[in-house]
């Protein structure tokens, strides 16, 4: 039987959350500061080499597509294509941003503890909460993957997508703790929705990926056929291939997740239901997005499919998690409707 | 290099120069033979041609081209109103859009999942699925069985590459020799899950072949299989499955019969000796609302049924509890709690004083306060039939107008507001009726908002008296009610443990890295017993060059040999020259 829920604790949580915006909105300034410090830094040195007259030399991390040698063809790029720590020069305002990101985190995570704590449940029952715990998941996803790789120049847009969520969630659906409705209260809520937010912070975090990807791509292209290089932020972001592989492997994780999104929602769905499949509108398109991705991991076995098409699949997909949870949520009616 | 991400790619590479070198010749063959090709692709016959479009359909690329179009068809349907979920709103739509709704339709946009187009396309995708799975399966099994591949001549061209050398007079202690050396190297990858296979044990070089995660292709061929094994539940399911809804008023029963049905859904090759003639009572029915938060004052927190179950006639009574997301599993259904609201007891008395109609009324709520519609019919009514349309409120409140609405959805003012009509409630003629409309056309309006009678207002215990004595109306009690779901479905435990399948096939394929690797041992003229090593990956696998550094460590241990202990090792360094005790290093070649 619920208990009642804890209102004061629930405004806490809201504070909070605000504190949390704040602190990712400075961490972000950081991150852009560093790319644009970067890049500058880049050109100045760029510059100063030129000027000393070394043949068309390349940075550090030397070219993309392992061609290796030290032609005029090579793509000059500073950012390590293991993406590793260590190469390349100290990056200060960086490490403040991370830092803020944890910091951040750490707020956020207090916030939406408090939130489950005033609502005695996991805090995953109404679009705030998914929008704010996912939000959550998106950072924490990025600065675990960020003890083993050097992904800080995604930072900015993972960051900034983290601060569009908590927006969203403040200004798009804002809801008072509350208790849940009877069809909401089933394990099988945490569970499905748990893995389902998981999943979609990954692929969060492979959308900013993907599309970095089809930057860089463009960008090697255009310095291949010798035209000046117009993105230099680019410089800090690993090849294009370094940049698909990585999002392959984060992409393969979530993709397991997702799928079990999926089924566990049918198990669910035939307990609350009755049945375990039957096309309601947020069922059509769990599928859909499913599918895509089952797509994109098909393109990267497939020739001709690699690359930029499997990097337009991984947005697609995530357009369509976006539209999903926004449009699908909120203007169409189905049994998922309660979700608002 | 783009070449190294998958397995194809790989093998593909390696042929690929081979390909190249017959492509030159074929060009140069086809350059003296003319248009000789030209005339190849008409005589590919009948068979040839089903040949041929049958590797097209089994093709990667039509694969992803039939995936991708079943993402693109299946959005319509969460775009239109579906007939099997909604069938009503279907309706209304048509009526609504005349023009655009018989074309929608004809496209079949309202039953799109069970469109022609859409089940040719997952079809086309599953016929793809077997042409595909069936040759791998085979391949599988082949390689399963056969041993491992036979040690490339060149070690260092393979992406992860390592040597380590045992020192003259350690060697020489522990009496190792070249195969003795392979030997325990193939123990060693055995312990690390390796299959192995020394070879050339004798020569001077010998070598063991070995390889790992083969798991890694059962995965990708469990999982879609799997997919095959759900599909075929799914249609199981539709099949022989049968679903029916019942409303069941406190105090009332349901028997599994036919007849026991409100509506019912058989799988198309339903049989009616399917059902099992279980009963269930609903002794009483518990709601809750909360009354703790103003933010969500009367939103329910939690519905509970209380029911007597009986297995069959005859059997034993069981006392169950029945609840939103704990559904009762009974007689090889399972019954599943949907819907719920009020059913006023309610008696009418016709113009001659008898008793035309008695009994709980389900009303059907329209809002989240249970304002509920309801209607009354009494064919039974001598002079003259009567029927009733109004609303039922729980918690009855008067606005400034004049108009009544629910306050809240607990009972604590029920009050019934109804129109009441008499005449032919048109229920004799045998055509299927809705109990929950009133067609007032070929009826007479007695009581109304509108009329000089005006509507009927009734509190529990009241009764209203009809004008021109047409009879009475007595509102006696409040009972409450709930929908019941009640589903038989004999696929569902096959998707369940096919798509579990699946999910394992798929982790187990994503994440096992199929390796292949070889050492080969070698003694150098001066006592030295020489290893060198060489990784190769079948597929993704970005920790080719981690395991490349675990199985020199593995190895180097063994032999108690340092391993990577000297900073700079480069593979211009042969194996042979490096001083010292033993080293091992590497050169990941990944990209
Ligand atoms: C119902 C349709 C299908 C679905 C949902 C599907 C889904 C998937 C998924 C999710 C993967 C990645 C995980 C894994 O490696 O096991 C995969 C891999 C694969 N699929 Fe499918 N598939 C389908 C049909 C097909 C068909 C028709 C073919 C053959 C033409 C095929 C061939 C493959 C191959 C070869 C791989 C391995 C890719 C690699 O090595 O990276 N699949 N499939």
């Amino acid at each position: 039987m619920p208990v009642p829920v804890n209102a004061e604790l629930g405004q806490a949580s809201e504070l909070f959350m605000l504190l949390a915006s704040i602190a990712y909105m400075v961490a972000l300034v950081f991150f852009v500061l560093d790319l644009v410090k970067s890049s500058t830094t880049i050109s100045t040195l760029e510059t100063r080499l030129a000027r000393a007259d070394a043949p068309a030399r390349t940075l550090a991390g030397v070219g993309a597509r392992g061609t290796g040698s030290t032609s005029a063809a090579t793509v000059p790029a500073t950012a390590d294509d293991s993406m590793d720590y260590g190469a390349g020069p100290r990056r200060g305002r960086a490490r403040i941003a991370v830092a803020l990101t944890v910091l951040a985190a750490l707020i956020h995570g207090t916030a939406v503890v408090t939130r489950g704590v005033a609502a005695h449940r996991v805090p995953w029952g109404n679009m705030y909460e998914f929008c704010t715990t996912g939000a959550f998941l998106v950072a924490v996803i990025f600065l675990v993957t960020l003890t083993r790789k050097d992904l800080r120049f995604v930072g900015s847009f993972v960051v900034g997508l983290v601060v569009i969520m908590l927006c969203a969630a403040t200004v798009g659906f804002p809801t008072p703790v509350a208790n849940l409705i009877p069809a909401l209260q089933s394990y099988w809520l945490v569970v499905h929705v748990s893995i389902a937010v998981a999943s979609s912070a990954m692929f969060t975090i492979t959308f900013a990926m993907s599309v970095l990807q089809l930057l860089q791509t463009s960008r090697e292209a255009k310095l291949l056929a010798g035209k000046a290089d117009t993105a230099k932020f680019l410089r800090l972001v690993p090849s294009a291939l370094s940049l698909e592989n990585l999002s392959y492997r984060l992409n393969a994780i979530a993709f397991v997740g997702w799928t079990f999104t999926l089924m566990a929602g049918a198990i669910w769905a035939e307990q609350a239901w009755g049945r375990y499949w039957g096309w309601d509108t947020k069922e059509v398109w769990t599928f859909v997005i499913w599918t895509v991705y089952a797509g994109y991991l098909h393109a990267r076995a497939t020739r001709g499919w690699t690359g930029t098409r499997a990097a337009w699949l991984s947005i697609v997909g995530y357009l369509c998690i976006v539209f999903n949870f926004t449009i699908v949520n909120i203007y169409f009616s189905g049994l998922h409707s309660y979700a608002g | 290099m783009r070449g190294r991400i998958t397995p194809r790619r790989i093998v593909i590479e390696g042929k690929g120069t081979v390909k190249q070198d017959v492509s030159q010749d074929t060009r140069d063959r086809a350059g003296a033979a003319g248009a000789a090709s030209d005339v190849v692709l008409p005589s590919l016959g009948f068979f040839g041609t089903l040949r041929w479009a049958w590797t097209q359909l089994t093709s990667m690329r039509t694969a992803l081209f039939l995936l991708l179009l079943l993402a693109v068809a299946a959005v319509p349907g969460s775009l239109f109103p579906q007939r099997p979920a909604n069938p009503a709103v279907v309706t209304q739509y048509l009526q609504d859009n005349p023009d655009t709704g018989p074309v929608l339709d004809w496209f079949q946009l309202f039953d799109v999942y069970s469109s022609v187009w859409f089940s040719a396309i997952y079809l086309l995708l599953f016929v793809s699925l077997i042409g595909c799975v069936v040759p791998r399966a085979i391949a599988h099994f082949r390689a399963v069985r056969s041993k491992p591949p036979r040690t490339p001549r060149r070690l260092s061209r393979l992406p992860v590459y390592g040597t380590l050398e045992v020192p003259a007079d350690r060697a020489r202690e522990a009496g190792l020799t070249p195969s003795s050396a392979a030997e325990q190297a193939a123990v060693l990858l055995k312990k690390r899950g390796y299959r192995v296979d020394v070879r050339d044990a004798g020569t001077d070089r010998p070598s063991v072949g070995a390889e790992r995660g083969l798991a890694k292709e059962l995965g990708n061929l469990v999982f879609h299989t799997s997919l095959i094994g759900v599909l075929v539940s799914v249609a199981v399911g539709g099949l022989f499955g049968y679903n029916g809804q019942k409303v069941v008023v406190e105090g009332d029963s349901f028997v599994n019969t036919l007849i026991g049905y409100d509506s019912f859904s058989p799988g198309s090759n339903f049989s009616d000796d399917r059902l099992e003639p279980y009963s269930l009572r609903l002794d009483s029915f518990d709601v809750r609302f909360d009354r703790e938060q103003e933010s969500h004052y009367g939103q329910p927190l939690d519905f509970t049924a209380e029911l007597t179950t009986q297995d069959g006639p005859g059997r034993d009574e069981e006392q169950q509890v029945l609840k939103v997301n704990e559904p009762l599993s009974i007689g090889g259904t399972n019954v599943y709690l949907v819907g719920n609201g009020y059913a006023p007891v309610v008696t009418v008395r016709d113009g001659e004083g008898n008793v035309a109609s008695q009994g709980p009324v389900v009303s059907v709520p329209s809002d989240g306060l249970y304002t509920s519609l309801i209607v009354i019919k009494a064919p039974d009514a001598r002079p003259e039939q009567l029927g009733f349309v109004g609303f039922f409120l729980p918690t009855a409140f008067v606005d400034e107008d004049g108009v009544s609405f629910s306050r809240d959805p607990d009972p604590f003012n029920p009050q019934l507001n109804l129109n009441s009509y008499y005449g032919d409630l048109g229920l004799d003629d045998g055509t299927p009726e809705n109990v929950y409309v009133l067609d007032t056309e070929n009826l007479t309006e007695l009581n109304s908002r509108n009329n000089d009678a005006g509507g009927i207002v009734l509190g529990v215990g009241q009764t209203y008296d009809l004008p021109e004595g047409k009879g009475s109306i007595t509102f006696d009690g409040l009972k409450r009610y709930v929908a019941l779901d009640i589903h038989h479905d004999p696929g569902e435990v096959g998707a369940l443990v096919f798509s579990t399948l699946a999910l394992l096939g798929l982790t187990a394929s994503l994440f096992i890295g199929r390796r292949r690797l070889w050492v080969r041992t070698g003694e150098h003229p001066d006592g030295r017993i020489m290893l060198e090593y060489g990784l190769l990956a079948r597929g993704e696998d970005h920790r080719l060059a981690a395991e490349g550094q675990a199985v020199g460590k593995l190895l180097a241990d063994h032999w108690l040999v340092a391993s990577g202990t000297t900073g700079d090792h480069r593979e211009q360094e042969a194996a042979s020259s490096a001083a010292g005790s033993g080293q091992s290093h590497h050169n990941a070649k990944d990209n």
